[in-house]
């Protein structure tokens, strides 16, 4: 039993965090609200570089074919610096699906740009149905009342539906069926698709993690810069208190949510399970952690001027996305304690869904 | 990263799961925090000591099988999971005996280690006094050299001794030098409460038992070899065993993922009736009792791997105090007009297990260090905020 990362992750997470902290640093985030595309200027160059956008595909594509184990930190990584780029949607989420369930000219045609970082893949499943940076994307993922496909970007029509969190630029996408190619069938088809979409909630969890860890870390130092009465905000109880309680709810979902990467990695029969705990609780805690971090800013924390708002809107997003805190409880509990007896909510995922 | 067990692991996970689905008593046994209830207890904890099961990370020499935290956790897990009887020795095998192995002359560990791992001296903690609760530092209690006798006599009193009223040596923190500073002149004493001039009270708990008791000292003399870790250390002694109190030692997560499995029973015997909100705090419980196991499982690389937890420890203190106590809180919901039905209740479900459980669940957040005082040291030592 050992439960902590490898020093060549912990090394590798580290030197993603160095070129993060220069490719992306608050000013890239907040220029890509205003931008014409909403994103980062050289950051999706430079991961893709490191290797870090072609992570998952296979050696064979050109990529680094590693594992959702090794992605988990990388993707907590982008989540602290708040990165304007679909990286979950693209890296964790289109390269493995397609080269699990991609004819092999799809895949001879799309997993090495994606490796390359020349590819953008935007995807949208049922349950997410706002499209991620389909504006810059290449290629559509796209899942539609039981039916999975890809479609080249320039056949689909967007239109944008703007979210909190300037830096997303979401989309409704349309298109002509007869551009559409089929990806899936059969059971083991959509098993592949359940794990995608696994793959969705688990980094955005990741992201969630450092989204929270950032927040947490710039109101730890503001309050002790902070004075009121004569002395740091700080060293009140009362603000005390609501940051020893993010930590500790911060501190809970991290092992969460490597647990999770780990279960996937190794194709646990528990993933689905273990992934639905890891976004519960990173979405719970990040949520917490961004109500706490204004808390304790005071006013200045409510205003556009100040960097915070940037991190707090992208928790609010990715809170929701990929499947809010309920309905991965809903999907532990089904799991857990069997189908409930009482009145029941909207459909939930689950590996026999489509079988 | 590697969550597997080894094999040598599985087979002492086997081994244990054996011994206690053969050993474990069918029937649960009356609190131990009464006097009946504590000796029944005891017969179970030397029945576990004979086959040498109750220290298990203890060397052999004192009775342990010298095991892994790897495997002690294994352990604990099987012992809940086993519905065996929470440990009435806990003082002593939990929180004492790591300060010992840490601070003891080889003399006081070879002759208090063995005795308490057999459950003949029977620890309970004396830091506690009627105006020192949250302020240890505060202690009035004293101890004065008696050079001619070559030992010390105590005076005072300690409060909320948990089973002190069945114990029969006490672990605390009593005043050495008047002079010095309220944290430095403290001293870390081991007394037997038969001493002459000890007086022992019970008093009764919020859930009926008698498990409290006060502790009279008027002149009670003890020798020099009654002092753990040097005289006027004690402090930096007892922040030794309270940092065990929170975190690993006294909670594994095996008592709570146990409790969030009968929870899941209990649900399925009762969801029908209930309403379907107490759904999501079921399972909310049975994921924060995982959640538990996982940052452990994190904690124990760390600490393996030499990478002690420090004050982090309060974390758990927290997460696992809050989590035990929302666990009965949903197990009442559940059970709802049945809740309020206790012991000896004919219609009582489990026996009124699960009242019984909430009441003592609600002195988690009070004992071990208050969780407001625990939010202080998060912040504190872990975030690094200023003091006041
Ligand atoms: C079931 C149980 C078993 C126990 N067993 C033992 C035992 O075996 N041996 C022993 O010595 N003691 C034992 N205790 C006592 C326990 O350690 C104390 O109750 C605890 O330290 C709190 O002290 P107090 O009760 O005096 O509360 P107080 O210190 O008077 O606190 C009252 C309230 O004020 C808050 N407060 C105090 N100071 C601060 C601060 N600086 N910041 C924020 N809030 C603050 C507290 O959190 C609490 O809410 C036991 C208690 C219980 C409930």
């Amino acid at each position: 039993m050992r439960f902590a990362f490898t020093d060549e992750q912990l090394w590798f997470r580290d030197a993603v965090r160095d070129l993060l902290d220069k490719e992306c640093p608050p000013e890239a985030v907040r220029y890509a609200w205003v931008n014409h595309d909403g994103r980062a200027d050289h950051a999706w160059e430079a991961l893709a570089e490191m290797g870090v956008i072609g992570l998952t595909v296979s050696e064979a594509y050109g990529g680094l074919g590693l594992t959702d184990l090794d992605l988990v930190l990388l993707l907590e990584e982008t989540g602290r610096v708040a990165l304007p780029e679909p990286i979950v949607e693209t890296t964790a989420v289109a390269a493995p699906l397609l080269e699990a369930v991609g004819s092999d000219d799809l895949k001879a045609a799309w997993l090495p740009r994606i490796a390359a970082g020349e590819a953008i893949v935007a995807v949208g499943f049922v349950g997410t149905p706002f499209v991620l940076h389909a504006n810059v994307a290449d290629l559509l993922v796209l899942e539609r009342e039981d039916r999975l496909f890809a479609l080249p970007a320039d056949r689909a029509t967007i239109e944008q539906q703007p979210s909190v969190d300037g830096a997303r630029r979401l989309y409704t996408v349309d298109w002509n069926r007869n551009d559409e190619i089929p990806l899936v069938s059969g059971t083991e088809g959509w098993h592949q698709v359940n794990a995608a979409f696994d793959r969705g909630a688990l980094g955005t969890a990741a992201q969630l993690l450092g989204l929270a860890d950032h927040l947490l870390a710039v109101t730890v130092d503001y309050v002790k810069q902070r004075e009121q009465f004569g002395v740091p905000v700080g060293s009140f109880q009362a603000v005390k208190h609501h940051l020893a309680d993010a930590l500790l709810q911060l501190e809970f979902a991290r092992p969460v949510v490597y647990h999770a990467a780990y279960s996937m990695a190794h194709g646990l029969d528990t993933r689905s399970r273990d992934v639905s705990m890891a976004k519960c609780y990173a979405s719970r805690a990040a949520s917490l952690v961004a109500r706490k971090a204004l808390q304790c800013h005071g006013a200045i924390g409510y205003t556009v001027e100040y960097d915070l708002h940037l991190w707090m809107k992208r928790v609010w997003a990715l809170a929701a996305s990929w499947g809010d805190a309920s309905y991965h409880r809903r999907r532990v509990a089904l799991d857990v304690l069997g189908p409930p007896t009482g009145p029941s909510g909207p459909e939930l995922r689950n590996r026999s869904a489509h079988a | 990263m590697d969550l597997t067990w080894s094999e040598r692991e599985e087979r002492f996970r086997d081994e244990c799961r054996a011994w206690l689905a053969a050993n474990v008593p069918p029937e649960p046994l009356p609190s131990g925090d009464t006097r009946e209830g504590f000796a029944l207890h005891l017969e179970w904890e030397r029945k576990l000591y004979e086959a040498r099961w109750a220290v298990v990370s203890w060397p052999p020499e004192y009775g342990g099988r010298g095991a892994s935290l790897w495997e002690w956790l294994i352990f604990e897990e099987e012992y809940y999971r086993a519905g065996a009887p929470q440990r009435v020795t806990q003082n002593g095998v939990f929180l004492l005996a790591p300060t010992l192995f840490e601070f003891g002359t080889q003399a006081q560990k070879d002759r208090y280690l063995p005795r308490m791992a057999a459950a003949e001296d029977l620890w309970c903690q004396g830091w506690s006094e009627p105006n020192a609760g949250s302020d240890l530092a505060g202690i009035k209690s004293r101890a004065v050299r008696d050079e001619a006798a070559g030992g010390w006599r105590l005076t005072g009193q300690k409060t909320w001794t948990t089973r002190g009223a069945f114990c029969t040596h006490l672990f605390g923190l009593f005043r050495t030098d008047p002079q010095a500073e309220r944290h430095r002149g403290l001293t870390y004493f081991l007394v037997p409460l038969d001493t002459d001039g000890v007086t022992v009270r019970g008093v009764g708990r919020l859930d009926g038992d008698e498990g409290f008791a006060e502790v009279f000292f008027e002149d009670a003399f003890v020798s020099d070899d009654c002092v753990l870790g040097g005289v006027n250390e004690g402090w930096n002694v007892a922040m030794a065993t309270t940092s065990s109190e929170r975190g690993l030692t006294l909670r594994s997560p095996g008592r709570f993922t146990a409790t969030a499995a009968r929870l899941v029973e209990l649900y399925h015997q009762r969801a029908r009736e209930a309403d379907p909100s107490v759904r999501d705090d079921v399972i909310q419980g049975w994921m924060d009792a995982e959640a538990y196991r996982l940052y452990t499982l994190a904690d124990v690389t760390n600490i393996v791997e030499g990478r002690p937890p420090g004050a982090r420890s309060s974390l758990n203190k927290i997460w696992w105090s809050e989590l035990d106590v929302r666990l009965h809180e949903t197990a009442l919901a559940l059970l709802g007009a049945h809740g309020e039905l206790v012991a000896g209740a004919p219609e009582a479900v489990e026996g009124g297990a699960w009242m019984k459980g909430y009441q003592f669940a609600l002195s988690g957040p009070i004992y071990a260090g208050t969780n407001e005082i625990q939010r202080n040291v998060i912040a504190e030592r872990v975030l690094g905020l200023p003091r006041r």
